[in-house]
């Protein structure tokens, strides 16, 4: 192990990220980023690349800062008052924290499914169409029709609830549910989908069906996922990026990071010793 | 570690007997406080019932008898004579009536007896007389027996709040009245009827033709303007402080006065209307619509409170749901958040129209307590309300006023209990989980 594998829990802000933070063909580009709620800084210095059609999990004990960094990339952390954000985040050479853009077509173009599903509650065929509709996707119903169809047969879901599509999504399993929030996420076509502990309020079965639906959906999509199980940024992901108090430690290849970790701290929480 | 006691600390077994004996030492002294808990609690909730059936077994048992009326059968003869050259809504109705209590008492003379035996039956006879002929003329020269309203001293006596053994001098009704009146029952024409014009009629000074029709309408009135201005305002209010305004010194100073606003007795409002509405607006006195504005500064807070605490409890799941998919901020709230929270909004709003439904004192400032005897049919007429009716009742020296005013204060209890039952059946059906 090099040099740089040391970690000062007090000086977080000189601390350097090993392994490579860029990617051949870089769909968002972070570069320094910085959050702070009030006084309290939560991440520091960020820079990393999210590839295109890749998944990427970001991996880390809680409270390192995962999530806040995920929920920076489509600005959600904008409706936390307290919140500042501070750096550049590009998404195909458009800096999203410009004062000139709006986030409301960020949010079509990053689509975000969160930790407990959250349908609407209304019927399946309302929680998909509702996104399309707002953006003007579709304006009859013959296209909001065909779009609902599409995106839960990308979500797997079309099958089960085809018969059903009038009844609240509410009225789903947890793992129906989620479907059918990335159903959501999907029908408004973004480019990026970041994902924030999708599977952490399912079972093994209901995480297994959604974990081959990362992996199909990678095809088309960019994901960024956090997650807690180390198992699962294993099976879904391409590269992976271990956070620490608020500092990206390592990012690199998933293989590689959990068979031969460049950092001693990425060691310590792969192999159990903490997190 | 080497502080440690050293006695009985080897044994681990003598060491878990002790800690059961102390468990069980003080397990009576826990169970006796929780019964004594249970009791206070039974006490207080008894208590409170009971107070509550004081309350409805006195108002009922007090109004329940207003809501029938004595009523004496009269053989009316609409003598042509009388109409032959007047106009027949001018005619003599008052005549009609006492010739045919004449004819009923033929030996009655002297002014003073014929005078008691008028008094018999209300003065609101005469005008049940002439609606009935304008409304039937082929009446005139017919005799046909009607059943008038009797006066409320005759009313009173039969419905046993008068006491026949008093001395004749503390009587309202004389002896010979008490005669009169028994002949009439001997003879089949006194009954009791179910009290149309309680319902139908305004205010009056006789208390057999008073009734709640007035005041009601004064009521709805006054609840409408109340509802058109407080629910919309307090609604935008509420979404605005919530969902848009920034928090910043302003917005805290605005929710607190909110919250002082709820709390200021009502009496202050009244004094507010006074000033402002009619004093520097110059809109009319007595009128259901500046009784509804003032009732809308007194509801406002409640309902911007109400829907304050029902937007917040829209979990921010769905917030986040809807913003995830790309929604503008107003489209979030107006598509997500406001159906989801419109339910509590609405409860929070019966609750405040049903306070303002009972609110008498904002009202009597704005010159609402005046003696209205015509029904309102607008929101400039002038009225009264529910509540200032029964106070104004309340206040009449007539004995059978006391039942009236009983009974006005059940229907008020009525429309109440309705409101805040609505408000809990919105509550349970529109209540969403998630």
């Amino acid at each position: 192990m090099s040099d740089s594998d040391t970690f000062d829990p007090a000086d977080p802000k000189n601390q350097k990220t090993v392994g490579n933070i860029r990617s051949d063909n870089p769909r968002m580009i972070c570069r320094g980023v910085e959050v702070f709620y009030a006084d309290k800084q939560a991440i520091f210095n960020i820079s990393l690349d999210i590839g295109k059609n890749e998944v990427i999990a970001l991996i880390g004990p809680s409270g390192c800062g995962k999530s806040t960094f995920l929920r920076c990339l489509n600005r959600m952390n904008d409706t936390i008052d307290i919140c500042r954000v501070s750096g550049t985040i590009k998404l195909d050479e458009m800096d999203i924290y410009d004062p000139a853009i709006d986030v409301v077509p960020l949010r079509a173009q990053v689509g975000m499914v969160f930790q407990k599903p959250n349908p609407f509650p209304k019927s399946i065929y309302d929680n998909i169409a509702y996104g399309p509709k707002i953006h003007g996707i579709v304006t009859n119903r013959t296209d909001t029709d065909e779009i609902v169809e599409m995106s839960l047969r990308k979500a797997g879901l079309w099958k089960e609830v085809k018969d059903r599509l009038d009844q609240p999504g509410t009225g789903l399993s947890g793992g129906q549910q989620q479907r059918l929030c990335i159903a959501r996420t999907i029908a408004v076509n973004p480019e990026v989908i970041l994902m924030d502990e999708p599977c952490s309020a399912l079972d093994p079965i209901a995480t297994s069906i959604i974990e081959e639906l990362i992996l199909e959906l990678s095809a088309q999509y960019t994901i960024a996922i956090v997650t807690h199980s180390m198992q699962q940024a294993s099976r879904v992901s391409q590269r992976t990026a271990y956070f620490h108090l608020g500092v990206l430690i390592e990012v690199g290849p998933t293989d590689q990071l959990f068979t031969r970790p460049l950092h001693r701290l990425t060691q310590d929480y792969i192999t159990g010793r903490f997190g | 570690m080497n502080k440690m006691p050293q006695p009985t600390e080897s044994s681990v077994g003598s060491c878990r007997s002790r800690t059961i004996d102390i468990v069980n030492r003080g397990l009576k002294r826990r169970y006796r406080a929780e019964r004594r808990f249970k009791i206070y609690g039974i006490t207080a909730i008894a208590l409170s019932l009971v107070f509550l059936a004081l309350l409805f077994i006195t108002i009922v048992g007090n109004g329940y008898s207003a809501f029938r009326q004595t009523e004496i059968k009269l053989d009316v003869y609409f003598d042509p004579m009388e109409f032959k050259d007047k106009l027949a809504a001018d005619a003599n109705y008052l005549a009609i009536v006492k010739d045919a209590m004449r004819s009923l008492f033929p030996d009655v003379s002297g002014r003073r007896d014929k005078r008691s035996l008028y008094g018999l039956v209300s003065t609101g006879a005469a005008f049940q007389m002439r609606n009935m002929l304008l409304k039937d003329r082929s009446l005139i020269g017919q005799r046909i027996p009607v059943w008038v309203p009797a006066d409320d001293d005759v009313d009173m006596l039969v419905k046993g709040h008068m006491d026949r053994g008093l001395p004749e001098s503390d009587r309202r009704l004389k002896d010979k009245q008490l005669a009169w009146i028994d002949q009439l029952a001997a003879d089949g024409r006194l009954h009791k009827a179910f009290n149309f014009s309680f319902f139908n009629n305004g205010d009056s000074r006789e208390p057999e033709l008073a009734g709640i029709r007035g005041a009601l309408m004064g009521s709805f009135y006054t609840l409408v303007v109340t509802l058109l201005l407080s629910f919309p305002t307090g609604v935008a209010a509420a979404v605005y402080l919530e969902e848009f305004a920034p928090k910043n010194r302003w917005t805290d100073i605005i929710e607190v006065n909110i919250n002082n606003l709820a709390a200021v007795p009502s009496i202050v409002f009244g004094l507010l209307g006074m000033a402002v509405f009619l004093n520097f607006f110059g809109l009319p006195r007595s009128a259901p619509l500046v009784g509804g504005l003032v009732l809308s500064l007194m509801t406002l807070p409640t309902i911007i409170i109400a829907s304050r605490a029902s937007l917040l409890s829209v979990p921010p799941s769905i917030r986040e749901a809807a913003l995830g998919v790309g929604a503008s901020k107003n489209q979030m709230v107006f598509h997500h958040v406001l159906p989801l929270a419109l339910p509590g909004m609405l409860t929070g709003t019966i609750i405040g129209m049903a306070r303002a439904l009972g609110e008498s004192a904002p009202l009597l400032m704005i010159g609402m307590v005046a003696f209205i005897v015509d029904i309102p049919g607008g929101l400039t007429d002038p009225s009264t309300v529910l509540p200032v009716q029964i106070f104004l009742w309340a206040d009449s020296p007539e004995r059978a006023f006391v039942e009236r005013t009983s009974a006005a204060t059940m229907v008020l209890l009525a429309f109440l209990i309705t409101m805040n039952a609505l408000a809990v059946v919105l509550r349970k059906r529109f209540e969403k989980r998630w």
